[in-house]
Order: C-alpha cells, then structure tokens, then sequence
C-alpha cells in the first residue's frame, strides 16, 4: 500500500501564555524567543499509522509531505527518523498566509504528482489553528471518501476498518480505498525515534516542489484566501480573581467552601 | 436572496440541545440585519414546528430515512438542497461529529470557507465569526470571500430562545440523500465508570505541582463529595501519574463544567484549550503568578495537601 502522511510545523502548544504574542497589525503570531517550532502533536500518530499499517502488510511505501516554510523539513525528518522512506517539502512565498483550503488543494496536487496514494494519513487538526479541516479539503479535492478522527485502523480487504472517536462513544466504519483518513490522539503513543533510525533518516530523500512545480502557483497567495482573517489578538485576561485570605492554608479553606456554598457553587 | 440556514439535529425523535442554540444565534445574526432563518432538520415533519418554534421563519425537513444516523456525505446533497430551496447565504451547523465534517465538506464543495468551533457571530453587512486558536491563546476572526459563509457553532456559545408554540412559518420536506461510499458497521458507546469527565458539572484536576501521584487521591475523594469528576493536566499524565483517559488538554478531553478546581496546575495553553470554557475556575496553587490564577473567580494561594483536607472536612460539615 502507498500511503501518504501530511504532518505541518506548529508553534509549541506548551508555550507558557506569558511568552505568546501577537502582532495584531500583520496578524501573525510573533514566534516566542528560543521556543522551536515542534511537530503538530496529532501528526506523529498518523505516522505511527502508516507504519503500523506498513508493517502488518509487510510491503508499501510511506511518504511524509509537509508544506511550510524551510524549517517544515524538521517535522519531515521527524517523521522519517519514525520510519517513513522519503519525504516532500512543499514550500515558496506563494504558500505564505494561505488559507486551509488552498493548503488542501496544494497537498492534493502534490499526492497527484506523487501518482496518487492508495491512503492519505493526516493528524486530526493542527494545533495552532484548530480546524480539522485540510483532511477533508484533500479528500474533496482528490475525489475520494474521508473518515475523521479515526482511533484504530486496521486493513480490511480491499478497504480498511475504522474506529472514529465520537461525542459519547465511538463508531465502526468501512471505507474504500483510496482515502483519507484523520488521526486522533485517541490511536496511541507513536514509536520514539532510535539513534539508529534518526541516523537512516538523515540519508533519506526529501524532495522540494514548489507551486509552479505543482502547477497551482495562480491559486495560491493570500489574495486567494476564501477564509478572511479580520482580526487576531490574544484576548484580554480580565483578572477578576478573588485571593481567599486567611491565616493558615486550613482557614483558607474553609473561607473557600464558604465562598463556594454562597456562590452556589457547591 | 440572503439569510440563514440552521443545520438542526435530532436524536432519536427529539432535537438536540444544539439546535436550539443554533437558532438563538440565528435570531441574533437576523436582528442584525442578515436575513430570514431557515432551519432544516432531519426526521419527521414534525420536528419543523417545533424549529419554527425556537427561532426559524420556515423548515425544511427532509424525510429520506437513510439520513439516520448517517455519516456527512450522506448529508451533502440534502444540504445543498436546502441551502438552494432557502436562498441563505450563510449557513450555521453544530461543532458535532456531524457538522465537524459537514462544515468542511460543504465548504469545499461549494469553492466557499468555514469557521470551525466559532464561538461568537456577528452581521456587519457580512457574517464575522470568532473562533479560538492557539490552543486558546488567540482569537480569530474571519469573514468569507465568497458566499454561502459557514460556521460550525461549539456548544454552548449561545443560548435558546424558550420555545413559543404562537410562532408561525411554512414547514416544507423535502426527500433528498447521498449516496455512502463509507459504511458504519457498528457504534459503541462509552463505557463510563463513574461520571463522564466531559459531562461532569464539577472537575477536579491535578498538575505537575502535585508531586507525586498519591496527591491524586486526595482530588478523587474531594471530587466524589462533589459529584463530579478527576482530571489530569498532560504533564501529570506524561508522568504516569493519572490514566491518559482523564487528560484534560489540547490532546485530551475537552470540559467545560460549571466548577473546575485546578490544583497545582500553572495553566499551559495546552491545558486551558481543554477548560477554558469552564464557568468557574478556582486555582489552588503555591505560585501567585501562575496562568490558573490569573484566569480563576477564586485562588488560594497555598500548598495544596494542607488547603485539600480541610476543604473537603468544611465542604462535608456544610452538607
């Protein structure tokens, strides 16, 4: 099976709060200070997917894509430091400010110039965005079923089974291949790359296209936004915080559970 | 034409709680200026009264049996015939496992955007929709380029407007379904030891600053005298400390009770993207500094293992 894993480079979500800023003017997050950039924390179980996948059919190729900027071949090498044989870095100044929509369509026709994949892997969302929404755009894009948020996916003949994480429970799906399939936390740890694999994946191939190369570049670019961004700010924390007083941390806390009986809260 | 479409659900029969929602933040958007609300449902006609009733100038039910239970691109079709029927050009759906995948389907289908998890709309001769991002950090807000715009709603960023039976509108069906190319085989749900971290009305949970994972016992017995549930910021969980279960976080569970009590949790965005729609925030933590203080109704700034037990000896005294 070919399978394809997109993973993105995301601000660290462990960020302490004191060191986000914005700039509300260019509306773009100013990287905090000496805090890389890590792997979107979704990502690396879409590639423990494809590799669990890989293994239990004893055959196939997995690919990792990444479209961002030079630093994106950082998550690339994550992912093949975890096992992937070869990686994409889709990256230019047309892919700046790009909206989710237009990401979709620039990593659909990358799996195109790929030949296609029998699967498309992605993590549940990004974390610095939180949409969900690129998996689907793939799939619309390529003409192929998706199934979201999936915890356990296991080959079922010509298709695979799916677990998907709902509200209250989870669902059991079947889907034809070729799709696109998102990855929750829920699926489990993702295997810890080893010195060894870290230093393979340094001799693996990461190949660099641009939106010419892809031959989208007249759809890319922020004017080609349909999502508009109007404003981006970190809301005002309004400290209203009432500090319990008292003389001992047992006074405290009794002058606490009076606060919350009166409060109704308890 | 212009306005509204609502993307009702029903279970079994009955709408869910979203719905109405939905229709509250219609009403709002249509008091400013966006257009008459449409609300379309699957299920019995039935259900079209009872829309009218919450909000919506007219229904559309669709009656296709198959939209039971089914996956989105079931839904597709019978959407975009409503979006049709209805002339909206903006349309709102429930941050569901529905419409999470209906919003963006829909959006892609019709070359147009969405705003996922928006938690607050506005009509300023077009939608604006306010969605968090940054694991909470930042807030967004978007509008659309081209038209019909779509927000999916997270639960609870609205409320109802109480039901009024004296509300007329037409209710029309409709009996259109897409095909599925994804079967469902089966769903399970949950099972739930105790009360449901996302459905508890009280959240106790325990942070690095703990120390060790005996502190945990500590927050189970205050907890279970306050009906509610224990939870763990992914530090504490990373550490094997509490069961990744009840992590509480960007990659966890996602709460929003009316009273969460954070003890020794300095509040990462990691962590407050998963309660920060809490009601009530109280903070137990030695650091006044701390993120969880700052964001908290009530904090007391001390060691939690002497605050803990006099705290649940005073809550069970009260009674």
């Amino acid at each position: 099976m070919n399978i394809v894993v997109c993973v993105k480079q995301i601000p660290d979500p462990e960020t302490p709060a004191a060191s986000f800023k914005v700039d509300e003017v260019a509306k773009k997050v100013i990287p905090a200070q000496g805090i890389a950039p890590v792997v979107n924390p979704y990502d690396p179980q879409a590639t423990e997917a494809a590799l669990r996948l890989k293994e239990a059919a004893g055959t196939g190729k997995v690919t990792v894509i990444s479209l961002g900027p030079d630093s994106a071949r950082d998550a690339i090498k994550h992912a093949l430091a975890m096992g992937a044989d070869e990686g994409v870095l889709i990256t230019g100044p047309e892919f700046e400010d790009i909206d989710n929509f237009q990401t979709a369509k620039a990593l659909a026709a990358a799996i195109q110039k790929l030949g296609g994949a029998d699967l498309v892997l992605t993590g549940r969302a990004a974390a610095d965005w939180d949409m969900g929404v690129v998996p689907l755009g793939i799939a619309q894009a390529l003409g192929i079923p998706c199934v979201t948020v999936a915890k356990a996916i296991e080959k079922n003949g010509a298709g695979l089974k799916v677990e998907r994480v709902l509200e209250d429970g989870f669902q059991t799906v079947e889907t034809p291949l070729p799709a696109v399939v998102s990855v929750s936390n829920e699926f489990g740890e993702p295997r810890y790359p080893q010195l060894r694999q870290i230093m393979l994946a340094a001799k693996k191939t990461v190949q660099v296209w641009g939106a010419n190369d892809l031959g989208i570049a007249g759809e890319m670019g922020k004017e080609n936004r349909r999502l508009v961004l109007e404003a981006l700010y970190v809301p005002k924390v309004e400290s209203n915080v009432e500090i319990i007083e008292g003389d001992t941390p047992e006074e405290k806390a009794r002058n606490l559970a009076q606060k919350l009986r009166a409060a109704k809260l308890i | 034409m212009a306005g509204i479409l609502v993307i009702a659900e029903a279970n079994e029969g009955a709408l869910s709680s979203i719905s109405g929602e939905l229709l509250g933040a219609a009403r709002k958007l249509a008091g400013e200026g966006a257009g008459t609300v449409t609300a379309f449902v699957a299920g019995s006609e039935a259900l079209g009264n009872e829309l009218i009733a919450l909000g919506a100038d007219a229904a559309i039910v669709d009656t296709n049996p198959t939209l039971q239970g089914a996956l989105a691109e079931v839904y597709l079709p019978a959407v975009q015939a409503a979006l049709q029927q209805s002339g909206a050009d903006i349309v709102l759906m429930g941050q569901t496992a529905l419409g999470r995948d209906l919003g963006p389907m829909l959006a892609f289908a019709l070359d147009t955007a969405v705003s996922m998890e928006t938690v607050d709309l506005k009509y300023q001769g077009k939608l604006i929709a306010t969605r968090s991002c940054y694991g909470g950090n930042a807030r967004a807000e978007v509008s659309f380029k081209n038209a019909p715009a779509i927000a999916t709603v997270k639960a609870k960023s609205f409320d109802a407007l109480p039901a009024d039976a004296s509300r007329t509108g037409t209710v029309t069906t409709i009996d259109v379904a897409g095909e599925a190319r994804i079967k469902i085989l089966g769903v399970q749900k949950a099972e739930s030891t105790g009360i449901r971290l996302e459905d508890a009305p009280v959240v106790v949970s325990g942070g690095r600053g703990l120390g060790d994972p005996s502190g945990f016992k500590m927050l189970e017995e205050l907890a279970a005298l306050l009906k509610g549930a224990t939870g763990a910021s992914r530090a504490a969980c990373d550490l094997g400390w509490y069961p990744p279960s009840q992590q509480v976080g960007l990659t966890g569970k996602v709460v929003s009770p009316n009273l969460y009590i954070a003890v020794a949790i300095s509040g990462a965005s990691q962590h407050m993207a998963g309660m920060a729609g809490s009601k009530n925030i109280v903070a137990i933590n030695k650091d006044p500094d701390a993120n969880m203080v700052k964001v908290a109704k009530y904090a007391v700034i001390d060691d939690y293992r002497k605050v803990i037990p006099a705290l649940i000896e005073e809550i069970k005294k009260l009674g």
